[in-house]
């Protein structure tokens, strides 16, 4: 037999228990692109954040280093100064999921972003812009990895 | 509570440069530790930037973005005493936000 307050400290420690293992799904934001995140290549990339064919094109500029000593450590930077930019992708291709960040972008700022990636080996930076209109344009830069940033 | 972002925000001409310097893990879910375990991904995923309250960038970030992330925008229009405001969120769920006065 037991009583009622056995009965309540155990539905608490259930509780417990559901938050803690329950809760974790429910904090992942619904808004990450996980399908983006997980493709392989910059095709595939797009193609989950609903843009068509990517186009290579003078007017999207990728910057960072020829040689990077540190794979773990690579500045890069994006830019176009193209009007209607809506989101900006940065990508490294050789890396296990090749997409590394995306810029949504508004009018109040300049599509110009500078962040520092890993790289796991030589490897194509890539940069893409997907407009307004629905072009995508992109493009990209071989960077020396002489010491790798990923696995271990 | 992770620690707290280094926000630097200067105007040059009618815009601002912004720099955050963000303390963040970042493991990729990738490495492996020495017992042979993969160590879990741990990341920032998203990444808001406001400008008075006014959301002016949205970012989506995986695990390829470097440790202890940094991250350069310019604003436009923006000009001294502005407050910008950053914000992330990792995968776990864990949350930061800090401000700082455009100068």
């Amino acid at each position: 037999m037991q009583t009622r307050r056995e009965i309540l400290s155990r539905s608490a420690t259930v509780v417990g228990l559901l938050a803690t293992a329950g809760m974790l799904p429910k904090t992942v934001l619904a808004a990450w692109s996980q399908a983006a995140f997980e493709a392989k290549n910059m095709a595939d990339a797009v193609k989950a954040l609903g843009g068509g064919a990517p186009v290579e094109s003078k007017d999207v500029t990728i910057t960072g280093p020829d040689i990077a000593e540190n794979g773990a450590v690579v500045p890069v930077g994006c830019a176009t100064a193209l009007p209607g930019v809506k989101r900006m992708l940065l990508l490294v291709e050789k890396n296990p999921n090749a997409l590394a960040a995306v810029f949504d972008v508004t009018d109040a700022v300049e599509t110009n972003f500078s962040t520092r990636v890993k790289m796991g080996q030589t490897s194509n930076v890539i940069a893409v812009a997907m407009m307004g209109d629905g072009k995508v344009l992109f493009a990209q830069k071989e960077i020396k990895v002489t010491l790798g940033g990923c696995g271990g | 509570m992770a620690d707290p972002m280094r926000i630097r925000a200067q105007v040059a001409g009618d815009k601002a440069t912004v720099r955050v310097l963000m303390s963040h893990e970042m493991e990729t879910g990738q490495r492996k530790d020495s017992a042979g375990k993969v160590i879990p991904a741990w990341f920032i995923q998203d990444v808001t930037a406001a400008i008075n309250g006014k959301t002016v960038l949205t970012a989506q970030w995986g695990p390829s973005v470097a440790k202890n992330p940094f991250l350069q925008f310019t604003v436009r229009g923006a000009k001294a005493g502005d407050k910008i405001t950053v914000s992330w969120a990792d995968n776990r769920g864990d949350k930061r936000t800090d401000e700082t006065t455009v100068s």
